[in-house]
């Protein structure tokens, strides 16, 4: 059958130009696309991966912000809270010291009234002992010229005396 | 889009076209009066020839020259062109005898050298001419350099870049071949290696397959569906894969461990089995190919032959038998059209497995 027959020609020129053409193409085609494939795939690769990682650090970053938001909002609630409790205990002490002070005054101005009054009440006692003796002196020069008067204003000064 | 469809059309229209030149050889045929042979005509579309015939009108032969090269112990080297032959009709002559290409006879298409009585000297001469085959094998060769050398430019040229072009279509195969084909037969570690060889292989078959089936210049030829062609294609895979075959390999072969010892000694059936299936597996090869390519090609031309045959007994039946015979033949192409993209698939999964098998690590 014709369909079989061995070509010695065919088979000479296709090994022939099969192989060089083979060996043209592995060299300029075949080994370049498949490296070209290759290095691309790396190269996309790479960059999911790295996508992959700034992914997981964005998330870690939110994760720290948040972290930190909460953080200061606790600290925010924690200077509010011990700034009203020192403003109420500001309020308090002023309060405290402001009614001790009062007291104090009062009781200085209460102890000077006092003083003031011994000082007068002296002064008073002073003058009145300083006209009794004047008045006395009078009186003593008008009746003891009278022995009888004499006796009868010692005893009613002295029982007057007493009585002060 | 456009593009794929405007390649759908040209490829009808050139089947009509053709369809259209057969006829005018067939009417030439019922002219003369001469019975159409169905089996020749379909032979001398898928055999190979001296030249590259186009057409055939008003009895004339259109055909494209091919150079004849020949080696005779007798006289020597011989270089003309296949013209000098006048398709058959005239002899070549040279100082101290002639060469004819014989039309009939046990050499048919093969030429002979005759002496200076004319007599045929039975040792034919070593034909080393550029056939139809050899010119559409170089053909698509030179195809695969233009486009191959081209895509590789565009990738070092857009190095790390998304495809562009022609560049997407042969990418999508590339890694097919390597995904689907290479990495699951071979293994990971091993298919880049051998990937040239596949890709060679897969592109080649696949571009032959198609070129096959455009009927004009420069296709037609009948390259994958000849037994040289996968002959050589099929030995190829052979020497790949027992050059590149490990110890264990062999071992299987001539010690297949697990195998009682009676199967191996004294008879040794199995490893004469294994020996056996070393050869039969590039053999199968080899004949796949052969046979599918060339059944298709016998097909489709089988359904145009039916509307000269029924043409030869009333022209008005063989106008009638075309309404069958065309749709039958474009459903044909098509389905030749995948056999195309299957077969080369098949051949190279196939290669594939069986260097898988040799370079496969003992385990």
């Amino acid at each position: 059958m014709e369909l079989l027959n061995p070509g010695i020609g065919l088979l000479f020129w296709m090994s022939l130009s099969f192989g060089i053409v083979f060996f043209i193409l592995k060299k300029f085609a075949w080994k370049p696309i498949l490296n070209a494939l290759k290095e691309r795939e790396q190269s996309i690769d790479n960059a999911l991966k790295s996508a992959d990682k700034a992914k997981a650090k964005m998330a870690e970053m939110q994760a720290g912000n948040q972290r930190i938001m909460k953080e200061a909002q606790k600290e925010k609630d924690q200077l509010l809270k011990e700034a009203k409790e020192i403003k109420k205990k500001i309020i308090s002490d002023a309060k405290e010291e402001a009614s001790l002070e009062a007291v104090k005054m009062i009781e200085e101005a209460k102890r000077a009234i006092e003083n003031e009054k011994a000082t007068a009440l002296n002064e008073i006692k002073k003058q009145v002992a300083d006209l009794s003796i004047t008045i006395a002196e009078k009186v003593l020069e008008k009746e003891l010229s009278d022995p009888k008067n004499q006796e009868e204003m010692v005893d009613d000064m002295l029982s007057k005396l007493k009585l002060n | 889009m456009k593009k794929s469809l405007l390649i759908v059309l040209l490829f009808i229209l050139s089947q009509g076209i053709i369809l259209a030149t057969e006829e005018q050889h067939s009417s030439e045929d019922h002219a003369e009066k001469k019975e159409f042979n169905v089996s020749s005509f379909i032979f001398d579309h898928i055999t190979d020839s001296h030249e590259w015939h186009i057409a055939t009108y008003k009895g004339k032969h259109i055909s494209i020259p091919l150079p004849i090269i020949l080696y005779s112990k007798n006289s020597g080297w011989h270089f003309f062109m296949s013209s000098e032959f006048h398709h058959g009709h005239s002899d070549y002559s040279f100082n101290g005898g002639k060469l004819r290409l014989m039309l009939e006879g046990e050499n048919k298409g093969k030429i002979v050298e005759l002496d200076e009585e004319e007599q045929e000297i039975s040792q034919l001469p070593i034909d080393l001419s550029i056939t139809k085959n050899v010119a559409a094998l170089m053909i698509s060769l030179a195809i695969m350099l233009w486009i191959f050398i081209r895509v590789a430019k565009t990738y070092s040229q857009q190095r790390g870049r998304a495809p562009t072009g022609l560049q997407n279509f042969i990418e999508a195969i590339v890694i097919f071949i390597r995904e689907e084909v290479a990495k699951p037969s071979i293994g990971e570690k091993k298919h880049e290696r051998f990937m040239p060889y596949l890709l060679m292989v897969f592109f080649f078959i696949l571009l032959n397959n198609l070129l096959g089936l455009i009927p004009l210049f420069p296709g037609g030829a009948n390259v994958t569906g000849n037994i040289n062609i996968t002959f050589l294609l099929a030995i190829l895979t052979f020497l790949t894969t027992n050059l590149s075959s490990n110890k264990s390999y062999w071992k299987h072969i001539f010690n297949a461990p697990g195998v009682p010892w009676w199967l191996k000694f004294p008879l040794p059936i199995i490893p004469m089995v294994e020996f056996l299936g070393l050869l039969s597996k590039p053999f199968a090869l080899m004949i796949r190919l052969f046979a599918n390519i060339t059944a298709g090609h016998i097909i489709i031309l089988a359904f145009y032959c039916l509307i000269f045959f029924f043409g030869n007994i009333h022209y008005t039946i063989g106008l009638g038998t075309s309404l069958f015979s065309i749709p039958f033949t474009i459903f044909m192409t098509l389905l030749e059209l995948l056999v195309a993209f299957v077969q080369a698939f098949i051949f190279t999964l196939l290669s594939a497995t069986f260097i898988g098998a040799a370079v496969e690590e003992q385990h």
